[in-house]
C-alpha cells in the first residue's frame, strides 16, 4: 500500500478509535460512578455482573433498550425525537477538535507523522464552545416537546443555567489562550512542553490556579452535574427534562451528559494539565497519550467525587453564584492575567 | 472537486432551510430550521477561509440568538396563525395589492441581477488574492480589528450595554404601584 | 476554485427569501427571524468579497454585523413580549390603531 492510503486508512482508524473510546468512556462512567459511589458509602458498587461489575453497563443498556417507546399523546412528533439526536450529536462532535496524542509515525509505519486526535482545526477552542453551547438545545427542545410542566421546567431552567455558565467558561477560557497565544488546542499543549528548576512541569494550572477553578465549576455547571443538577434532581422535579421519555430516547441523554462529562474533563487536560506532555519517558517513545488519559480520568473521578460529597444548590443560589460571583471572578482573572503577560512577559 | 461539491451541498441546504423557515407556521420549526440554514453557512465561511468568523456565527447566532428567540417563542406560548384565517384575510389576496406586489417583487429581482452582473470580478475564483495563512489567522484579525476599526468596536460595546438596558425595560412587567 | 459570483448569488437568493419571509407572513415571530436571514445574507457578501480582495476587512465588518444584529433581536423581542402582554396575539395587523 502505498504512503497516501496508508495515512488515509489510519486516519479514519484514528477517527473509528476516538468514537470507540467515547462510547466506551460514556459506558464505564455509568459503572465508575455507581461503584465509586457505593464506596464513598462504605458499600460495594455493583459486582455481580462480570468480575468487578464491569459489565453491568452492558445490562443496563440491554434494559432499556427492551423497554416500551413512549411518546406522550400532544407531544410534539418531529421535536421529541429530535431533542436527544441534538444532545447526543453536539456532545460527540464537541470532541472532534480535541487532540489526544502527540503526533506519532506509529514506529515508523508513515514516513510523516499523523497526529493523534479526529481534527487539527487552528480554532479549535471556539469549535469545542460552539458544539457544546448548541447542546442547550437538546435540553430546551426536550423540555418543550413533552408537553408536560415537569419537563418544560426543567428543560427551560437547565438551559438558562447552561447558558449563563458559559459566561465565566469562556473568561477563564480566554485567559489560557492569551498565555499560550494561540486558539489551536494542539499548540496550547505544546506550550506547555517542558519544566522548571527541573520537576516542576509547566502547565498552566501552576500559572492560574484561579482560572483552573473558574474552569472546571464552570464545566461542571455546564454538564449539568452536581452540585448544580438542580433540573433533573429526582426530588425536585420528579425527572426535569427527561421525564417523559423512555428506552433508547431516554438512554441518549445521559450518554450525551457523560460524553460531555468527558469533552469538559478533555479540554480541561489540554488547557491547564499540559495535555500529554509531563512525563519525559512516555513523551519520547509516542506514549503521551496514556498519561493524558490518566489526567482524564483523575478530572472525572473529581467530577464523581463531588457529585456524591456535596448536597445541590438551590436553582436561584446556582444562577446568582454563576453571574455574581464566577463571572466577575472570571473577568478578574482575565485582567490579571493580561497585566502579568504585559509586565512580566510571562 | 470536492470543494465545488461541497459549495453547492451548503449552498442548497442554506437556501432550502432559509425558504423553508418563511413556510412554517408553528415558529419552532422556522427557528430550528434556521439554526440548520446558520450551520450552513457557517460551513460556507470556512470554505471562504474565514473560520473565526464561522465559529463566532454558530456561538453568537445559532447559539445565542435563537435561543433567545426560542425561549421568547416558548414563554409566550403564541397561539399558531389559523390557517384558514390567514388565506381569507391576507393582503395579497386582493387583486389590486397583488399585482402591485409582483411588480415590486420583479423591481427587486430587476434590481439584485443587476447589480451581480456589474461585479467586477464576479468571475475570478473567490480565494485567487491573499495570503490564506494571513487571512484565516484570529490574530491578523485581532489586530486589524483593535487598530483600524477600533472605534467602531467602542461604539459597538456602548449598543450592546444600550440593549441590554433597553430590552430589560421593555419587557419588564408593570408593577402595580 | 468557485468564482466571487456564485456566493453573491446564494447571498442574492437569500437577502430575496428573507425580504419575502418579511412581506408575507403575519407573525412578529417569523418577521424577526426574516430579518435575521436578510442580514446573514448580507455578512455572506461582507466575507465574500472580503476573501476576493485578499484582506479581512470583510471578516471584521461581519463582526459588527453580527453584534448589531443580536442587540437588535433582544429589542425586537422585548418589544414582541411587551405588544403580546397587551393584546394577545402576534399578528401585525392587530396593532394598527394608533390609539392603544
Amino acid at each position: 500500500m502505498d504512503q497516501a492510503t496508508l495515512r488515509f486508512a489510519i486516519q479514519l482508524g484514528i477517527i473509528g478509535l476516538t468514537f470507540f473510546m467515547l462510547i466506551n468512556a460514556s459506558a464505564l462512567l455509568v459503572l465508575a460512578e455507581r461503584k465509586v459511589m457505593g464506596f464513598m458509602q462504605q458499600r460495594y458498587g455493583p459486582y455481580l455482573v462480570g468480575p468487578w461489575g464491569l459489565l453491568q453497563p452492558l445490562a443496563d443498556i440491554v434494559k432499556l433498550l427492551f423497554k416500551e417507546e413512549l411518546r406522550p399523546k400532544d407531544a410534539d412528533k418531529w421535536l421529541f425525537t429530535l431533542a436527544p439526536i441534538i444532545s447526543v450529536t453536539a456532545a460527540f462532535a464537541a470532541f472532534a477538535a480535541v487532540p489526544w496524542g502527540a503526533e506519532t509515525t506509529l514506529f515508523g509505519l508513515l514516513d510523516t507523522p499523523v497526529k493523534l486526535g479526529v481534527a487539527d482545526v487552528n480554532v479549535a477552542v471556539l469549535v469545542v464552545f460552539a458544539i457544546t453551547s448548541m447542546g442547550v438545545y437538546g435540553i430546551v427542545l426536550a423540555g418543550w416537546s413533552s408537553n408536560s410542566k415537569y419537563s418544560l421546567l426543567g428543560g427551560l431552567r437547565s438551559s438558562a443555567q447552561m447558558i449563563s455558565y458559559e459566561l465565566a467558561y469562556a473568561t477563564a477560557l480566554a485567559s489560557v489562550i492569551m498565555l499560550a497565544g494561540s486558539l489551536s488546542l494542539r499548540e496550547v499543549v505544546d506550550a506547555q512542553n517542558g519544566s522548571w528548576f527541573g520537576f516542576i512541569p509547566k502547565w498552566y494550572v501552576f500559572l492560574q490556579p484561579v482560572g483552573f477553578l473558574i474552569y472546571v465549576i464552570a464545566g461542571v455547571a455546564e454538564t449539568n452535574r452536581a452540585p448544580f443538577d438542580f433540573p433533573e434532581a429526582e426530588q425536585e422535579l420528579v425527572a426535569g427534562y427527561n421525564t417523559e421519555y423512555s428506552s433508547v430516547r431516554f438512554a441518549l441523554f445521559p450518554q450525551a451528559e457523560y460524553i460531555n462529562m468527558t469533552t469538559m474533563a478533555a479540554v480541561a487536560t489540554d488547557l491547564y494539565l499540559g495535555g500529554w506532555h509531563g512525563i519525559a519517558i512516555l513523551d519520547r517513545y509516542g506514549f503521551g497519550w496514556v498519561f493524558f488519559l490518566a489526567k482524564v480520568g483523575f478530572i472525572l473521578f473529581t467530577y464523581i467525587w463531588v457529585r456524591w460529597t456535596v448536597p445541590r444548590y438551590r436553582y436561584d443560589q446556582l444562577m446568582q453564584f454563576g453571574w455574581k460571583w464566577l463571572f466577575p471572578a472570571a473577568v478578574l482573572n482575565l485582567i490579571a492575567t493580561a497585566a502579568a503577560i504585559l509586565y512580566f512577559n510571562v | 472537486m470536492s470543494e465545488t461539491i461541497l459549495f453547492y451541498l451548503f449552498s442548497v441546504v442554506a437556501i432550502l432551510a432559509s425558504a423553508l423557515v418563511i413556510g412554517q407556521r408553528n415558529p419552532m420549526y422556522s427557528i430550528m430550521l434556521l439554526i440548520a440554514s446558520f450551520g450552513a453557512l457557517a460551513a460556507l465561511y470556512i470554505q471562504l477561509d474565514a473560520p473565526f468568523v464561522a465559529m463566532a456565527q454558530i456561538i453568537v447566532y445559532a447559539g445565542a440568538i435563537m435561543v433567545l428567540f426560542l425561549f421568547v417563542v416558548m414563554l409566550l406560548n403564541a397561539p399558531q396563525e389559523d390557517a384558514a384565517v390567514w388565506d381569507r384575510t391576507h393582503p395579497l389576496r386582493r387583486p389590486g395589492v397583488a399585482r402591485f406586489g409582483a411588480l415590486l417583487a420583479g423591481l427587486l429581482i430587476v434590481q439584485l441581477v443587476w447589480a451581480l452582473v456589474r461585479v467586477n470580478d464576479a468571475s475570478t475564483a473567490v480565494n485567487a488574492r491573499g495570503d490564506v495563512a494571513a487571512i484565516s489567522s484570529v490574530r491578523t484579525v485581532g489586530r486589524v480589528l483593535f487598530t483600524d476599526y477600533m472605534f467602531a468596536f467602542e461604539a459597538t460595546s456602548i449598543l450592546i450595554l444600550v440593549a441590554m438596558v433597553g430590552a430589560v425595560v421593555l419587557a419588564a412587567r408593570e408593577t402595580a404601584s | 476554485m468557485i468564482p466571487l459570483g456564485h456566493y453573491l448569488v446564494v447571498s442574492a437568493i437569500l437577502f430575496a427569501i428573507g425580504t419575502a419571509g418579511v412581506f408575507l407572513r403575519r407573525n412578529l415571530i417569523t418577521i424577526l427571524l426574516s430579518i435575521e436571514i436578510m442580514l446573514n445574507a448580507v455578512n455572506l457578501t461582507f466575507v465574500a468579497f472580503g476573501r476576493a480582495q485578499g484582506n479581512v476587512d470583510g471578516q471584521i465588518i461581519t463582526f459588527f454585523v453580527m453584534t448589531v444584529a443580536a442587540a437588535e433581536a433582544a429589542v425586537g423581542l422585548a418589544i414582541v413580549i411587551a405588544l403580546f402582554r397587551h393584546r394577545e396575539s402576534l399578528n401585525p395587523d392587530a396593532f394598527t390603531s394608533l390609539k392603544w
